[in-house]
């Protein structure tokens, strides 16, 4: 490592997982590969040594284990069963009686015999069919990992010895890895690997501690025991930092932190106008472990779980089980109110492994969503099953991605008519009153929005898509992504007529998109008479504060001004002036907000 | 030696998974019977978690529990219990 003492204010830029700032010394959780030699064990005596050395160690593992057990932090109880089970494989005789055959037989060392006897787990464990079994494999290797470190010496990192808090620095972090910190020690996370939705980023985001993925060399750049900030809300990291860089940030923090309480103080109060109108807020989520953040924040309820990641997280399809107690589990912490279950929004490129489709040359237009789901009939049933088999257990609703006409919507219901039919004769209990809902975001689907109005619940706008499709532009193309402008004209017009469309049958209309945590456009969608917005956990509290600071009267006005304007230039000009104005404390100049 | 065996049927939800695994070994360690779990054909160690799982009992599975040595009956009557409560999940 570099000298950098003399150097002041090294700046390091990572992604910002987990907002919030922190000043403090870092502590490295090394959790490099180990690298295995072979021995070959000369005479009789070497070999008892070597088994002695063996039980020595799984002593010494058990040992920790049971600490591990008995101080496992509240946050993390839902996790004891795994450790539970980490002390059952540690004297299981396929891995503890095999090993030491293993040394006796071949004459070899520890070290070697554990690789043998993990390689023979891994293939055992490769034949399984079932998914969550196949993947216990990973607590074998947890557990060998752990064997191995105690005979390098090393030890387990345990930093419950730690006196004062540190800052987590490491290569990558392991659900292991966390379940067995002491999280009250660990005042913020940064790791070398990782995005926005990895493990540590989503245990410091629920465990609130602000966290840096994503640095790449963290791990060499910055020394053990080093003084650093961490921004987790700007993704960056500064190393040895100056006496005005201190005082600077020690300001930022202050600032940062009376803005939480604020927060805390503020999160569960209705989304409720001055003069009275109410809307309903709720969270967007990807992963199980989002939910509890979600509640934190104040949300209403889960307004969109997008299922994707479960199908992207492995090789194969995920099993209907494996579907079925997850989205269990969400209903169940998110109850009494309601978990809005998204249907499979991917498209086939995203499965190369397991089926054979053939290249597109425009996916955003091809087979995806709910079309690769009607083409894939058997992995949409067994989503749907597993959705249904959840609601038995809380209060779940169904939503179906890029619906564009009512003809998709229809067999859609069928399809889900058919599955129910099926878990009746099965007898498998499900909620018979599950409601349905369409995702707004095909412009057909807003054309013929009265229609659809007549076959679902609710309606769900995601702007995301809406914004691309209906403007033609593919924001991820640099030659065009200026164009992406939720403030066009032709946006407002649509929410407006998809709005009046689903109060004229009497259903509720929610939004999902970006644009509903976009505090510039609050004042437009409460005039547009939203019932419902969905929107990314952190930004609920801002997004509660400025609907309660507002009123509908004002925001009327504002938007029939806007309905005046010509183009998203001008929308956006006029609402940044006056809402960045009303909103002063909670918003820059820019519209974007001052935390 | 005496050999005691009981067919059964897996009812809980997620089959014989880590933590209903888990229990089955935690009940067979306090016996000194030799325990083993028949499925298809596959027979697994009754104080082994690892060879529980690989024998990979889903909901509905026919299972066959034998115990053989001096406390094989009230061995298999405490696992046949476990099995019967559904391993104690909700």
């Amino acid at each position: 490592m570099v000298n950098q003492s003399d150097i002041h204010d090294i700046v390091l830029q990572g992604i910002a997982a987990s907002p919030g700032i922190v000043i403090g010394k870092t502590y490295h959780v090394d959790r490099g590969e180990m690298k295995i030699i072979y021995e070959y064990l000369l005479n009789d005596v070497q070999v008892v040594q070597e088994a002695a050395r063996f039980e020595e160690a799984v002593e010494k593992t058990r040992n920790q284990l049971r600490v591990f057990l008995e101080e496992v932090p509240e946050e993390f109880k839902d996790h004891l069963h795994i450790l539970d089970a980490h002390l059952l494989i540690l004297k299981d005789r396929m891995i503890y009686d095999e090993t030491l055959n293993t040394i006796k037989k071949e004459q070899i060392n520890v070290e070697w015999a554990l690789k043998i006897t993990l390689d023979k787990a891994r293939a055992a464990f490769s034949k399984i069919r079932d998914v969550y079994i196949r993947g216990r494999i990973k607590d074998i290797e947890d557990v060998v990992s752990m064997i191995l470190r105690n005979l390098a010496g090393k030890g387990y990192e345990d930093i419950t010895t730690i006196k004062d808090r540190v800052i987590v620095v490491a290569h990558d972090l392991s659900p292991a890895d966390t379940s067995q910190m002491n999280i009250d020690r660990v005042m913020g996370f940064i790791t070398n690997m990782g995005s926005k939705t990895s493990h540590t980023s989503i245990i410091a985001q629920s465990l609130q501690i602000p966290a840096v993925v994503g640095l790449e060399r963290a791990t060499d750049r910055i020394g053990n025991n080093q003084l650093i900030i961490l921004d987790g809300s700007k993704g960056k990291v500064i190393i040895n930092p100056s006496e005005a860089t201190l005082e600077e940030y020690s300001r930022k923090k202050g600032k940062y932190e009376q803005y939480l309480a604020d927060i805390v103080r503020c999160a569960h109060l209705p989304a409720e106008t001055i003069d009275g109108y109410r809307v309903s807020i709720k969270g967007n989520i990807e992963q199980l472990e989002e939910v509890t953040a979600v509640l934190d924040f104040g949300a209403e309820g889960i307004g969109l779980y997008r299922t994707e990641f479960l199908y992207l997280s492995s090789k194969t399809l995920p099993e209907e089980e494996e579907l079925f107690e997850n989205y269990r589990e969400v209903c169940e912490i998110i109850a009494p109110q309601s978990v809005t279950i998204r249907t499979l929004d991917l498209g086939g490129d995203k499965f190369a492994s397991n089926l054979e489709l053939s290249d597109e040359m425009n996916p955003a237009m091809g087979l995806r969503a709910i079309r690769f789901c009607f083409k894939m009939q058997q992995i949409f049933e067994s989503q749907l099953r597993a959705i249904c088999r959840a609601s038995h257990y809380g209060n779940v609703q169904i939503m179906f991605p890029l619906i564009s006409g009512v003809s998709e919507i229809v067999r859609a219901k069928e399809i889900l008519r058919k599955v129910q039919a099926d878990l009746t004769r099965e007898r498998i209990p499900f909620d018979e009153d599950l409601q349905v809902g369409s995702m707004i975001e095909v412009p057909s689907a807003v054309a013929v929005a009265d229609l659809l109005a007549r076959e679902v619940d609710f309606f769900s706008i995601g702007t995301n898509d809406l914004i691309q499709y209906s403007l033609a532009v593919d924001r991820t193309n640099e030659y065009v992504a200026y164009m992406y402008m939720p403030f066009h004209p032709a946006l407002l017009r649509m929410i407006r007529q998809v709005v009046a469309s689903a109060k004229r049958e009497g259903i509720r209309v929610a939004m999902c998109g970006e644009m509903a945590a976009d505090p510039l456009c609050i004042p437009l969608l409460l005039a547009l008479g939203l019932d419902e917005l969905s929107i990314n956990p952190h930004a609920i509290p801002l997004i509660k504060r400025i609907i309660r600071t507002s009123t509908l009267e004002e925001s009327r006005d504002y938007l029939s001004h806007t309905f005046n304007l010509n183009t998203a230039r001008d929308v956006k000009t006029y609402l940044t002036e006056v809402v960045t104005k009303r909103f002063p404390e909670e918003l820059a100049p820019d519209g974007t907000p001052v935390m | 030696m005496e050999t005691v065996g009981r067919e059964m049927v897996i009812e809980n939800e997620m089959g014989l998974h880590a933590r209903s695994a888990a229990k089955i070994v935690q009940v067979s360690e306090k016996f000194e019977s030799q325990i083993s779990l028949y499925r298809d054909g596959n027979v697994a160690d009754g104080k082994s978690i690892l060879d529980i799982l690989t024998l990979a009992c889903p909901k509905g599975s026919v299972i066959r529990v034998e115990a053989t040595g001096p406390d094989a009956e009230q061995a298999i009557r405490e696992i046949a219990g476990l099995i019967l409560r559904g391993f104690e999940e909700k």
